[in-house]
């Protein structure tokens, strides 16, 4: 059963990944990339990691691609067009892709030390994740705050318009 | 309600000692703070100025700090980071590199008339950036500080919005940026897996205890295509001439010498203290590439600021040399570089702020001619740092490609140290084909003289002095950067020397 699933979850993921590349609109390739995500929580669970699980959802599922959503309907972004040089890209990534990728599934394959480990021997609890969040990252996690800071203060800087920031064009 | 009640709670909370090892960080955020709130209670003109004050009191008051830190080494927060030689030394370097690059965007500011507030912000803050990168000992808060660094330099280079090429640049530096980090992040991913660790000194531990595993060396290349595209070292550099050009010219400075010494700081815990040597000719092929690439590139440069762009990727290869020789010179070789290039490119990069006048008009090569009669003193200046770039005596420069070089030699690296003794002459030639142009054509275009403001003059003097001084007396630099070179690697784990003999020794042909 739990390998069913994690096949499932998988193959879901997988698909989504795909069809998020192969698909012109930008809006299904939104909705794809949910797939994704919410296929990935579903893998998260699977080993036991509940938080990182639910946070998948909240956070990628649910509020990013809301944004991302929201974004494209905005813009009113249409269909993307072919050019010569995404048929090139095509050519060259999709062979250097799963080379790539192919050489890192063999490298983590021949791993030893890959045994399995039964699901809840490994910290996943909340209280495991508050004790590393706010005490043994303590630090890492207070400096995403300058961030985020400065995130936002280039989002204002780039957003606004120029004659507000600048009169004298060089 | 008092703390004495709680005793376990307290011995859980950070030691004061903890807070002396980031005081720089919090001295710098707290200024990056006063800066953005001080700028909208201020009118443009008088804020420009005023705002450009407290920034250059905040870098100076983090380097005050930083003296503070020096004298609590140990680590902080539960082995996030260490305070040792090596990572006050990088403290001190990058954040006189901020306030240099402060004091050589005042002037800069008025006649672009930028967004002060956000401007200095943003570059307090990416200093706390690259400054907890060089001290930072655990992957996951390399990553942080890193980011912080690199957002906050795809901002900075959109700065000048009214030109196409500052928005191209901005785009092109986050779009591929982004796309690097996700390698490094991944590399942080498969090393946890490898070694069951995220701390650089567990992780080190892990591998010395056996065989390394084939993963651990997959996570160490793809850490080293993150780091090599901060450094722009071939062949992870295509995006530094086109971001070179756009981004603001202070920035450039900035850009070329903070995150990229950061970012060796970091390549020289994760390559040295891990220790993975496998890594090896990874290493050499990108300091062969970097070296031949961007002198041969910068040949049909007219543009400045492309050429010293090439000039730059040259240079990270240069340094990527003494990452292939053993790891204690190869360590000291690599901090007295990085100082040295961050002295001579700033010092070249704010006579270009200042001679490309509004608008950055004034780039080309061609615009260069007659400079030496015009402005004498700005020429001269400017002359003195293309001949440190080029490695001619007396100046750090010289030392710098000395070191590296010498530390090459005695890891038996001929070969590698060949190339880079051609490129450094390839490379003379272009560097003095600026001088050239400066002092030996007539001038065709009417090109206006304005006086070098004080804040300038200041920016130039100490550029000027550092190079001259580490040309002159490398010897103290020399001396604390191998000390704390011996502190990073230590040579007695035996995993470390006999390993680097073993493939240094291969690589003859």
């Amino acid at each position: 059963m739990h390998l069913f699933l994690f096949l499932m979850f998988g193959a879901v993921c997988v698909g989504g990944a795909i069809n998020l590349l192969a698909q012109r609109h930008p809006i299904t390739s939104a909705l794809s990339l949910i797939a994704v995500m919410a296929a990935l929580a579903g893998e998260y669970l699977l080993l036991g990691a509940e938080f990182v699980a639910a946070v998948q959802v909240i956070v990628y599922a649910g509020a990013i691609m809301v944004l991302f959503v929201f974004v494209i309907m905005l813009l009113n972004a249409g269909e993307e067009e072919q050019t010569k040089g995404s048929r090139v890209a095509i050519l060259l990534g999709v062979p250097g892709m799963l080379t790539g990728g192919l050489l890192i599934g063999w490298v983590v394959l021949r791993h030893s030390g890959t045994e399995s480990v039964p699901i809840g021997a490994l910290p996943g609890h909340p209280t495991d994740i508050a004790q590393l969040l706010f005490h043994d990252f303590l630090l890492p996690f207070e400096v995403t705050s300058v961030l985020i800071l400065i995130a936002i203060m280039g989002a204002v800087v780039l957003a606004s318009k120029p004659e507000a920031s600048a009169g004298k064009v060089g | 309600m008092s703390v004495a009640f709680l005793p376990g709670v307290l011995q859980t909370l950070p030691q004061n000692a903890d807070y002396v090892r980031i005081l720089p960080e919090i001295v710098l955020s707290v200024f990056g703070m006063i800066v953005m709130v001080l700028e909208p209670l201020l009118d443009e003109k008088t804020g420009q100025k005023i705002l450009g004050l407290i920034a250059l009191a905040g870098a100076l008051a983090g380097l005050a700090a930083t003296w503070f830190m020096a004298q609590v080494p140990g680590v902080a927060f539960w082995n996030m980071i260490r305070v040792d030689g090596f990572s006050v030394f990088f403290h001190v370097l990058v954040i006189a590199i901020a306030a240099v690059v402060i004091l050589s965007s005042y002037e800069y500011m008025a006649v672009q008339r930028i967004r002060a507030g956000e401007y200095y912000a943003l570059i307090l803050f990416g200093t706390v950036g690259v400054a907890l990168m060089s001290s930072a000992v655990e992957l996951v808060l390399i990553f942080i500080a890193l980011e912080i660094s690199s957002i906050s330099s795809y901002v900075l280079a959109g700065f000048r919005r009214h030109e196409a090429a500052s928005a191209e640049s901005s785009l092109k530096y986050f779009l591929l940026g982004s796309f690097a980090t996700a390698f490094f992040l991944y590399g942080v991913a498969l090393m946890f897996g490898a070694t069951g660790s995220t701390n650089i000194d567990l992780i080190a531990q892990a591998l010395r205890a056996g065989p390394i595993p084939l993963l651990a060396f997959v996570a160490v290349a793809l850490m080293f295509v993150g780091l090599g595209f901060k450094v722009a070292a071939a062949p992870f550099h295509i995006w530094t001439p086109d971001v070179y050009e756009g981004a603001p010219a202070p920035i450039v400075g900035f850009m070329s010498t903070a995150p990229k010494a950061a970012a060796f700081a970091v390549l020289l815990r994760v390559v040295f203290v891990i220790n993975v040597h496998a890594i090896f000719w990874v290493i050499w092929i990108a300091a062969a590439l970097s070296m031949t690439l961007g002198n041969v590139s910068a040949f049909v440069q007219d543009n400045v600021k492309r050429l010293l762009a090439y000039s730059s990727i040259a240079h990270a290869g240069y340094v990527l040399v003494a990452f292939a020789a053993a790891p204690q010179l190869g360590t000291s070789a690599v901090m007295f570089y990085t100082a040295a290039y961050a002295a001579m490119n700033l010092g070249a990069f704010a006579v270009v702020t200042h001679f490309a006048n509004a608008g950055e008009r004034y780039v080309t090569l061609e615009d260069y001619e007659g400079l030496g009669r015009s402005s004498p003193l700005l020429a001269a200046t400017l002359t003195i740092f293309l001949l440190s770039l080029i490695g001619i005596p007396m100046t750090g420069g010289f030392f710098a490609k000395f070191y590296v070089f010498s530390a090459a030699v005695k890891a038996n690296l001929i070969w590698l140290t060949i190339i880079g003794v051609l490129n450094s002459g390839v490379g003379a030639y272009y560097y003095l084909r600026i001088i050239v142009m400066m002092y030996m054509r007539e001038s065709r275009k009417e090109i206006p003289v304005t006086p070098t403001p004080l804040a300038l003059r200041v920016a130039l003097a100490v550029c000027l002095v550092a190079t001259l001084y580490l040309g002159l007396f490398p010897g103290r630099v020399l001396q604390y950067a191998q000390d704390s070179a011996q502190q990073l690697v230590p040579q007695t784990s035996p995993g470390v020397t006999s390993s680097a003999k073993v493939h240094t020794a291969t690589e003859t042909f």
